[in-house]
């Protein structure tokens, strides 16, 4: 029998220099090596800004993604959903070490021991949090969460197609591998709204309900806050307000193989995600994914 | 002087990947280059094949462990993410290797046309033969596999599933 206390102290045991595989925190610093120098007139302050609001948006997507492990309908979807998670987590881990190489004061004062992207992940509360609220959502059933991941990954292909040419050589680098892998993740939900909304008068009618519950969250992924304008106006980061033709067009593509109506809704969500105003469910979910990294810092097993 | 110290090339080349240990770091193309300057510091530099490749880190603890062994005693591994890994640059015997472990070889990734990136709504019709039995009758299950890399498809000759490292 494992006791409660005994079984994090187990994992947390150091295994040596010898482990192949880590787990935990700890790990290396992604960006090893990587030139990390702001370009000419950009604030460092808002870069790092900017930075966590793209790796918020990819890690907290993941992490709700992650929650589908040992729940997936199928051994293949929990496959592809884990696969999904781990892009953005990747994603996630290279823009909280950008934020956190150019501005090193933002993960210091949170813990200032730890690797930027530990510090960053793991010691901030939900309201130094900048995702958008779209992603922190419950996942609702498996209609829901592909109509989610619809939407999540339309609205990011074009915005990281965008960052390919900013000015950041580390954000055009990161979006570049990042438009390869999120091809992939929208043309997966997109199979699957048009396989449910086409298919029986079931799950017709549950990828219906899925969508209506996401529509609230869309207003809210257009509309850039300060620091996103600053940096779209410095060739650095994207104004999100233009990726909307682009995002319409796509999901009015699926949605008319998915028989199924796109409905411009009047935001209901009272949040703000990128002013650091967040649903409850934001402050659950970092509950869970913070609580071993902070009974055990930098601990790896 | 006789100087005993094997190339460092020749040592990073021959390090296995962590994931596909049938194949060198070199064989998948993510070492993308080894130099080694007038006092004998080597600096190598590796891309990840994915953003999440949980494998980095033992890539670079593997490389900086061989060429310690091979007598180095200065060794930076560096990550470069630009230009973004393909399976384009996975080489011939690399291909051959993943076949020879049943294990289907990528074909040329797709050009990106002018553009929004257009959605792909069916599955795509590859020529991949079942690397067990030759049979060219195979279907695509998912997109996603064991890996990152990989997709994951069935002979409908042998009925026998495999893995397809997809293209990116």
């Amino acid at each position: 029998m494992i006791h409660d206390d005994s079984a994090y102290e187990s994992l947390a045991d150091e295994h040596g220099g010898d482990a192949r595989w880590a787990f935990g925190t700890g790990f290396d610093d992604p960006l090893s090596g990587v030139d990390t120098a702001i370009p000419d007139g950009v604030d460092a302050a808002d870069l790092a800004t900017y930075c966590l609001m793209l790796a918020d948006d990819a890690l907290v997507m993941s992490q709700r993604l992650t929650q589908w492990c040992t729940n997936a309908p199928e051994l293949e979807e929990e496959v592809a959903l884990a696969n999904i998670a781990l892009d953005l987590l990747g994603q996630s881990r290279l823009l909280l070490a950008r934020a956190g190489a150019a501005d090193p004061a933002l993960p210091s004062r949170v813990a200032p021991d730890l690797p930027h992207e530990d510090a960053l992940a793991y010691f901030r509360g939900p309201t130094e949090f900048y995702n958008v609220t779209l992603v922190e959502a419950d996942n609702g059933d498996f209609a829901r969460s592909v109509a989610r991941l619809l939407v999540f990954s339309t609205w990011r292909l074009a915005l990281l197609d965008r960052l390919t040419t900013s000015r950041d050589a580390v954000l055009a680098a990161v979006a570049a591998k990042g438009v390869k892998e999120v091809t992939y993740h929208r043309d997966y939900a997109a199979r699957w709204v048009i396989r449910l909304g086409d298919g029986t008068a079931l799950s017709h009618g549950r990828m219906a309900v899925g969508l209506e519950d996401t529509w609230p969250y869309v207003g809210e992924i257009f509309v850039s806050s300060d620091v996103e304008q600053r940096l779209a106006a410095a060739n650095v980061g994207v104004d999100l307000a233009g990726l909307r033709a682009e995002f319409d067009d796509a999901i009015g593509q699926v949605l008319s193989l998915a028989k199924l109506p796109f409905r411009d809704v009047a935001s209901t969500v009272d949040t703000l995600g990128r002013s650091g105003r967040h649903s409850d469910a934001l402050a659950t979910l970092l509950a869970e994914m913070q609580v071993l990294a902070r009974a055990h810092p930098a601990a790896t097993w | 002087m006789v100087t005993t110290v094997i190339d460092a090339r020749v040592i990073a080349e021959l390090v296995p990947d962590p994931e596909l240990p049938m194949l060198t770091l070199a064989d998948l193309g993510v070492l993308r280059s080894v130099d080694v300057d007038a006092g004998g510091a080597v600096t190598v530099t590796i891309t990840p094949t994915y953003s999440g490749c949980p494998a980095m880190d033992a890539m670079r603890d593997d490389l900086r462990r061989s060429l310690y062994a091979a007598g180095y005693s200065t060794v930076d591994v560096r990550t470069v993410l630009s230009p973004a890994w393909s399976t384009d640059w996975i080489t011939e015997t690399g291909r051959a290797k993943l076949a020879e472990h049943g294990i289907a070889t990528p074909g040329p990734a797709r050009k990106r046309a002018a553009g929004p990136i257009p959605l792909t709504l069916q599955p795509v019709q590859r020529r991949v033969s079942c690397p067990l039995c030759g049979s060219p009758d195979t279907e695509e299950l998912s997109e996603f596999s064991a890996t990152a890399c990989k997709a994951l498809r069935r002979c409908r000759g042998c009925r026998e599933p495999f893995e397809h490292v997809k293209e990116i």
